[in-house]
């Protein structure tokens, strides 16, 4: 025993040990004031995109855009919107002088898979903001996550209204509209070429985007005198409805309504024309089929069969303001087709959350959110104290506000139709009514948003 | 010691050592090289590697031992995943008891799922596996949507009564799943050189957590337990006619298998606390079938192997892009980098699945005994190699 326990040598392993035990308070850096605080002269986004399942289309169109919109914050390209865009804070050199870069992940549309991805970004590649989702599930799922760790959520194609509503997070913010949007802005428009007393079958895609679709689009409806049969869930990943769409003939409804969207619709649409339901006469009426969201992507899949259908769109590359205009050059330049509306807000937000931390001065989530809804600015003919946020213009949509109360963007939405004579294969829809912000407005304690509640921001860290 | 033979102890050995120090043996490149896009040493990874490995240990059990091919154990990892965030929601957030539910209501499904499923054996035994873990998932995914919150998936929210904690911190947030105060999110950061090492608090509990349930594994292997299921797998009929009624024991394993796999759901969910229906779906369990075939099944360490290599996979791989590849190959003409780049796309991002198959496929086809074949072939190479070296040198006469 005394042979191996000198004096000596427990004073030689007693400095080696405590100076291994002060090596990693020598190493581990200053603590960050935020998570992900960007050091040295690049900041990394990440983009969360679907790219498998029903939604895969989107995503490669969503990630295109994210890449438009990273070449020209970094001055690359021709500037696309940044040349229309109301504010002028961007200066083409990154964002705060540092070069954007970006990591990508494949959502699966699956809350799990998209949470692995985003916590991956974060905690791995050091990602300052998240965005993307074509799949308001998974959209929630990973705005929750970056409210827990401290990250800016932009989040990109998210149509449900429990997104700004009841999960609503501080650190969350949505360019996108909504469903309560898609119901207001539609419903005239159907009673106005359908009449008014309809009796409407509706099909749903079974997880939070479809549920709260179904409830604007049936509220805003039965509003108008129309009457509700029926309405059935389907599963997300179904890919045959040819068994949802048999129990329509037996009942006497004359509209079908399919809160659907990507895969899922294109399916659904496709069986319901195989099954004759366009031609079919009810109550000495046409039958009709109406799909509330819309959008190119989806009518080129459906093909033929969407021909005279109505539905909502956020942006259609058609518009012919400047922004719109611009934003469709330099896609095309690149990647040789028009962008989808899912693009379109992918690319709007990656812009504006850059606008944010521009005008912000700094990273800090905070900070940017503070930019992103503050300010006192309001749309007129709104006479509402929730009528506060931020004010921009030029990114597509004319006058966007970023409202305060819930992070949700206000602006006019559209209703568009088939092209019953398409001119090319980008050509298939046709915007039949400007919707203003105005017919869309709600209140943030509206009953299909209640419940939720932002919280406080968090920086993590 | 610890009632394990010396090659078991060395194992239990080599795994302790392999997890403590993941955060290192994970990070190899420095963060800002090229390379760091293979590094797999961040707290998220880290946590499903042991957690999946949890999960891959008892279906082992269960699979490896009695031959019994279960093809619905992700219902009982979703169920665990389940009790456990309710547990979040109106008890605490501590993650314990979340934990302790998790197992005991994984066990108690098992049991029910088992006694009927466990009537028939073979083929017909995994279809009824597989209709029940089907069936859960439907449940879960709409009609229990009051229960699960359906395709959204179970999360915290700032209402939730929390009756031992608290609903809201004081800044208005969620807080933080933790055991007896220490986050399971805290991570030190070890900045060495240009390597970053994280080690956080949540991994090293599920590394615990994991060991332990190894060393369990270990015993019930060795044990006049393990060998009755062995015998089960070898042949169940001759037992049956020496009057042994092995229903017994092959519903202990797995009520014991499906304990484990609540144990990973309730793992998960403390490390994230959100539980979503596609947790219990189909492919989920295939899933961890594959894990334990790739690795080795029946073996005791090649289903943490398995579930370290598809969890690899589908995290790391599934991250490359175009624009990475581009960057790898711009060195190259373009004539021959963007073929390149178009060939090897479709073998990374989302066509991880497709390198995976490949893989598996490789190793089904020439290691039929899974990666632990693979390294005992590795082990017995070196050993000959280094026996016939030894056979060449002529021992000097003294």
């Amino acid at each position: 025993m005394s042979k191996h326990l000198t004096r000596r040598g427990l004073i030689k392993t007693g400095v080696i040990g405590g100076a291994g035990l002060a090596v990693p308070t020598i190493f581990t850096g200053a603590a960050n004031a935020f998570t992900n605080e960007p050091a040295g002269g690049t900041v990394t986004l990440g983009f969360n995109v679907p790219q498998s399942g029903p939604y895969a289309d989107e995503g490669a169109d969503e990630l295109r855009a994210y890449q438009l919109a990273v070449e020209h914050l970094n001055g690359e390209g021709d500037g696309g919107m940044l040349n229309t865009f109301s504010s002028k804070a961007l200066e083409g050199n990154g964002i705060l002088g540092k070069k954007v870069e970006y990591v990508t992940g494949d959502t699966q549309t699956k809350s799990d898979a998209a949470r692995a991805s985003a916590k991956s970004m974060i905690e791995k590649d050091g990602a300052v903001m998240i965005t993307g989702g074509s799949s308001s599930g998974v959209a929630v799922a990973v705005q929750g996550l970056c409210q827990e760790a401290g990250v800016i959520f932009m989040a990109g194609l998210t149509h449900s209204n429990d997104t700004t509503g009841k999960d609503k997070k501080a650190n969350g913010f949505r360019h996108f509209f909504n469903a309560y949007m898609s119901g207001a802005a539609l419903a005239p428009v159907l009673a106005a070429q359908y009449g008014t007393d309809r009796k409407a079958y509706h099909l749903t895609a079974d997880y939070t985007w479809g549920w709260t679709q179904e409830e604007s689009i049936k509220a805003a409806t039965e509003a108008l005198g129309w009457e509700t049969v029926n309405t059935v869930r389907t599963p997300l990943a179904a890919t045959d409805f040819s068994s949802y769409i048999t129990p329509i003939l037996q009942t006497d409804a004359d509209v079908l309504i399919l809160n659907h969207y990507g895969g899922n619709m294109v399916n659904s649409l496709t069986n319901a024309v195989q099954f004759g339901l366009r031609d079919k006469m009810v109550n000495g009426k046409q039958f009709e089929i109406v799909v509330p969201l819309y959008s190119r992507l989806m009518a080129r899949g459906a093909g033929e069969n969407v021909k005279g259908i109505f539905g909502s769109t956020n942006w259609h590359w058609s518009l012919q303001d400047e922004g719109s205009k611009a934003f469709v050059k330099s896609f095309g330049t690149k990647y040789g087709f028009p962008p989808s509306q899912a693009a379109h807000t992918c690319y709007v937000q990656t812009l504006l959350y850059a606008d944010a931390v521009q005008r912000a001065g700094s990273f800090n989530p905070c900070a940017v959110g503070e930019a992103l809804v503050g300010g006192d600015s309001s749309i007129e003919g709104i006479d509402s104290p929730a009528n506060k946020g931020y004010l921009f213009d030029g990114l597509g949509n004319g006058q966007v506000l970023y409202r305060a109360a819930d992070h949700q963007c206000f602006k006019d939405v559209l209703v568009v139709k088939g092209k019953d004579n398409p001119t090319s294969e980008f050509d298939l829809l046709e915007v039949v009514e400007q919707t203003p912000v105005q017919q869309v407005w709600y209140e943030p304690d509206n009953p299909m948003f209640a419940g939720g509640n932002l919280g406080s921001c968090n920086a993590g860290a | 010691m610890l009632g394990l033979k010396k090659k078991d102890l060395t194992l239990l050995g080599v795994v302790a050592a392999l997890v403590i120090f993941a955060p290192f043996i994970l990070n190899p490149f420095p963060a800002d090289s090229a390379m760091a896009q293979f590094n797999a040493g961040y707290p998220d990874l880290m946590q499903r590697f042991v957690i999946f490995g949890i999960f891959a240990i008892g279906f082992n059990i269960l699979f490896g031992l009695t031959g019994y091919l279960s093809f619905g154990h992700a219902a009982f990892l979703g169920v665990g995943s389940y009790s456990a965030v309710w547990m979040f929601k109106l008890l605490s957030m501590n993650v314990i008891p979340a934990i302790i539910l998790a197992v005991i209501i994984s066990g108690l499904f098992a049991m029910l799922i088992g006694f009927i499923s466990l009537r028939r054996s073979g083929i017909y035994f995994s279809i009824l596996t597989l209709a029940f873990a089907q069936m859960s998932f439907n449940l879960a995914y709409s009609v229990l949507t009051p229960i699960t919150n359906g395709e959204t998936g179970l999360q915290l929210t700032l209402e939730d009564p929390r009756v031992l904690g608290e609903t809201a911190t004081s800044s208005g947030g969620i807080p933080v799943t933790n055991f007896f105060g220490l986050e399971m999110r805290a991570t030190e950061t070890l900045n060495l050189g240009g390597w970053s090492f994280q080690f956080n608090a949540g991994y090293y509990l599920c590394a615990l957590i994991m060991m332990i349930a190894f060393y369990i594994s270990i015993r019930i292997f060795r044990s006049p337990f393990g060998l009755m299921l062995r015998a089960v797998k070898s042949n169940q009929t001759r037992l049956n006619y020496t009057g042994l009624n092995t229903r017994p024991y092959t519903l202990a394993a797995f009520v014991i298998s499906g304990m484990y796999a609540g144990l990973a759901g309730g793992l998960m969910a403390s490390m994230d606390p959100l539980a979503g229906a596609e947790r219990m779906q189909w492919t989920a369990s295939g899933e961890v079938v594959l894990m334990t075939i790739l690795g080795g099944a029946g073996t005791l360490i090649g289903p943490v192997l398995g579930a370290g290599f598809i969890k690899y996979f589908e995290n790391i791989f599934s991250k490359i892009n175009e624009n990475v590849l581009h960057q790898w190959f711009h060195a190259l003409p373009d004539g021959i980098e963007t073929p390149l780049v178009w060939v090897a796309e479709h073998f990374v991002g989302s066509g991880w699945h497709l390198t995976l198959g490949l893989l598996f496929m490789l190793v089904v086809t020439f290691l039929p005994g899974g990666l632990v074949e693979g390294g005992q072939r590795i082990g017995r190479l070196v050993r000959r190699r280094g026996e016939s070296k030894k056979a060449t040198q002529s021992t000097p006469a003294e």
